[in-house]
């Protein structure tokens, strides 16, 4: 009789009945579904009720009705009313908005443009040209904030213009920060595009500019919509470089939170914090979607 | 020739040190299918794209129609492509796709519907005119970039490796109604493929290509039975080639020593070659038997080493008794010729004298 092999020796196991342990019953799962087992699902049940659970919190007790905010004592709208008669934190909000918007619009012009040369053109230093360009991303924003101070104190930006001149330098400040998101996600978006298309537009007739509106531009849209998106939370989140680039007259929103916080936590901050999370889901949220590949786009 | 609707002159391309196109010229007289033919990296899509206008040669000029192409871009040339991806616009509908050669350059809006429609009709897509290209297959999509090129009546349209992504059934389809659109719409067809099968069944003429430069333009049927070239001979089909030197020539007839296998008798067409030579005779060409076969045949012994077995045919891969490989086409035109033949069957290879050719380079 032949030496006992290996597949004999399976098959026998295979058919005797098996003691199975309690932790092993769902033999159905296989070896790489790690996404049907228990302990993952534990897992990743915690990690996000550690990320979500002080947000939700957050909102939950922007309807607290109590001034200490630290008990529950019931429900109310009061301190979104509270925060909407707040002045100076809707001038701070209007503030945020304005610096978001045209920082924006600056930041994806100059970031596509960025975006579209390094895509089309080789020219020389263009390995370090996109490094120093994606630096931004990189350098600590508290160093870029201290940075920016220095600048606008340097070369003597005029500051105390009126409004909305006076968020000049906080606008600028969000330019430099932003455009290079948007370069990125632009970039990325354009590497999948189909040489082909362009040539073959030209092929049927289109100048240049006729190529570039009718093939190119439609192909990047998403890319610069995400790209504006994400500049416009950025621009609307950011507190370190705006707090070092804001005046005492041109306090914005995250700056004025931070600043009533030092005071009380009340259920007035958590308001307003929740509109500025709410307002950031939304801008991801579309971010995202047009972020996603088109299908058949790269044919 | 005066009849040329392009005529190629000396055309050179380099990329860098490589040099990619090599001063070819050649003459394509209207309403022909030609075909570039050659293995990937021969220089043939470079050739296309010069054609087009999407690349400038580094040297010589394209004559269309009488027309010196040298520094026109490819919108101004009358001349379209279809392309090896298609290169259908995704974001814009069938219609909008066809249509968009003609609204570039400032069509009436009633004319490139039409227009349009009238090209989905020759490439028998009429019912998808409304459909965005992600809802199309791939022989679907092809016939868009088809009607696409077409609708703007060039006077060479241009195709690169059009049939290399579709599945074999369609390809096989898709050569005959390429072979009929041109035939209708009367148009020169330039095709680069990589695929014999395809220019030889679709092609009125076929240009050979290897490393840049023009190995033979002839039609299917004399590339196959009189290459000119070893390059040629083996890259159209199978070929058995038999390495020898030339021995005593006289009249029409011409004696190459092959070693191992002994004189060959191989007809002679022009002058007589002398030194290293190869013979090339075609698998399909070798008679297998048993027995030696009468007549004035030729006739070497050897065995089958291999068979591989292709349903309507077999390729035999056999070995003479010297030594030399060699491969026999065998028709399986009985149901039990597995039998017929085995591995390590003693057989006789025997072909005419006159399907052998000599090949000098």
């Amino acid at each position: 009789m032949p030496a006992d092999t290996s597949i004999d020796r399976v098959m026998r196991t295979e058919a005797a009945p098996r003691k199975r342990r309690w932790w092993r019953r769902k033999s159905d799962i296989g070896a790489l579904d790690y996404a049907r087992r228990w302990w993952m699902k534990l897992f990743v049940g915690a990690m996000f009720a550690m990320l979500y659970a002080p947000i939700i919190t957050l909102m939950l007790f922007s309807f607290n009705d109590s001034r200490r905010n630290i008990v529950w004592k019931g429900f109310t709208f009061k301190y979104y009313i509270k925060a909407w008669n707040n002045d100076g934190l809707i001038e701070a909000f209007a503030n945020s908005l304005t610096i978001a918007v045209i920082s924006t619009v600056l930041s994806t012009i100059i970031g596509a443009m960025v975006a579209l040369t390094l895509w089309r053109f080789r020219f020389p230093g263009k390995p370090a040209y996109e490094g120093f360009m994606a630096l931004p991303i990189v350098v600590p924003e508290i160093c870029m904030g201290v940075a920016m101070l220095v600048f606008f104190a340097r070369i003597g930006w005029p500051s105390g213009m009126p409004w909305p001149l006076n968020l000049s330098s906080i606008t600028i400040a969000h330019v430099a920060f932003s455009f290079p998101f948007v370069a990125v996600v632009v970039r990325a978006r354009m590497t999948g595009f189909n040489r082909e298309l362009e040539e073959a537009a030209k092929d049927l007739g289109a100048s240049e500019w006729q190529t570039f509106r009718d093939v190119i531009l439609p192909f990047m849209k998403p890319g610069v919509v995400a790209g504006a998106l994400l500049a416009f939370t950025l621009s609307l989140d950011d507190f370190v470089i705006t707090f070092f680039t804001s005046g005492p007259d041109t306090v914005t929103f995250p700056v004025k939170v931070y600043s009533m916080v030092r005071f009380s936590v009340t259920p007035e901050v958590n308001a307003a914090s929740t509109v500025l999370v709410v307002i950031t889901v939304i801008a991801t949220f579309f971010a995202m979607k047009f972020q996603a590949p088109v299908k058949g786009s790269a044919d | 020739m005066t009849d040329a609707i392009i005529s190629i002159r000396n055309i050179t391309k380099r990329f860098g040190q490589v040099v990619a196109v090599d001063n070819i010229s050649f003459d394509i007289p209207t309403n022909e299918f030609f075909a570039l033919l050659g293995p990937s990296g021969c220089g043939k899509t470079t050739l296309l794209r010069m054609i087009s206008g999407l690349e400038n040669p580094t040297e010589g000029a394209i004559i269309l129609d009488g027309v010196d192409t040298t520094g026109i871009p490819p919108n101004r040339r009358p001349v379209n492509m279809v392309f090896q991806s298609y290169a259908v616009f995704p974001h814009m509908n069938v219609l909008e796709n066809v249509g968009y050669g003609l609204k570039v350059v400032g069509t009436p809006k009633s004319e490139i519907e039409t227009r349009a429609r009238d090209a989905l009709q020759k490439v028998q897509l009429p019912e998808l005119a409304e459909r965005m290209p992600d809802q199309l297959s791939g022989g679907q999509r092809q016939r868009v970039a088809l009607a696409r090129a077409l609708v703007k009546e060039p006077k060479v349209l241009l195709l690169d490796e059009p049939l290399s992504a579709l599945d074999a059934k369609l390809r096989e389809q898709m050569r005959l109604e390429l072979a009929n659109l041109q035939a209708s719409v009367g148009i020169t067809f330039i095709i680069v493929t990589h695929d014999q099968d395809e220019a030889l069944s679709m092609a009125d003429r076929i240009a050979v290509m290897d490393s840049g430069r023009v190995s033979q333009i002839a039609t299917p049927e004399e590339l196959y039975e009189s290459p000119k070239t070893r390059f040629v001979a083996d890259f159209i089909g199978k070929v058995n080639l038999l390495d020898g030197t030339v021995g005593s020539a006289g009249g029409k007839q011409i004696t190459i020593n092959v070693d191992g296998v002994g004189q060959l008798k191989v007809p002679l067409e022009g002058d007589a070659p002398s030194g290293e030579v190869a013979v090339a005779i075609r698998p399909e060409k070798l008679k297998l038997s048993s027995r030696k076969p009468a007549g004035d045949d030729v006739k070497i012994q050897g065995k089958v080493v291999n068979l591989a077995y292709y349903g309507n045919a077999s390729h035999v891969f056999l070995e003479t008794d010297s030594g030399l490989p060699m491969t026999a086409n065998v028709q399986n035109d009985t149901r039990d010729f597995e039998g017929a033949i085995d591995v390590g069957d003693k057989t006789w290879i025997s072909w005419r004298p006159d399907d052998a050719l000599v090949l000098t380079e």
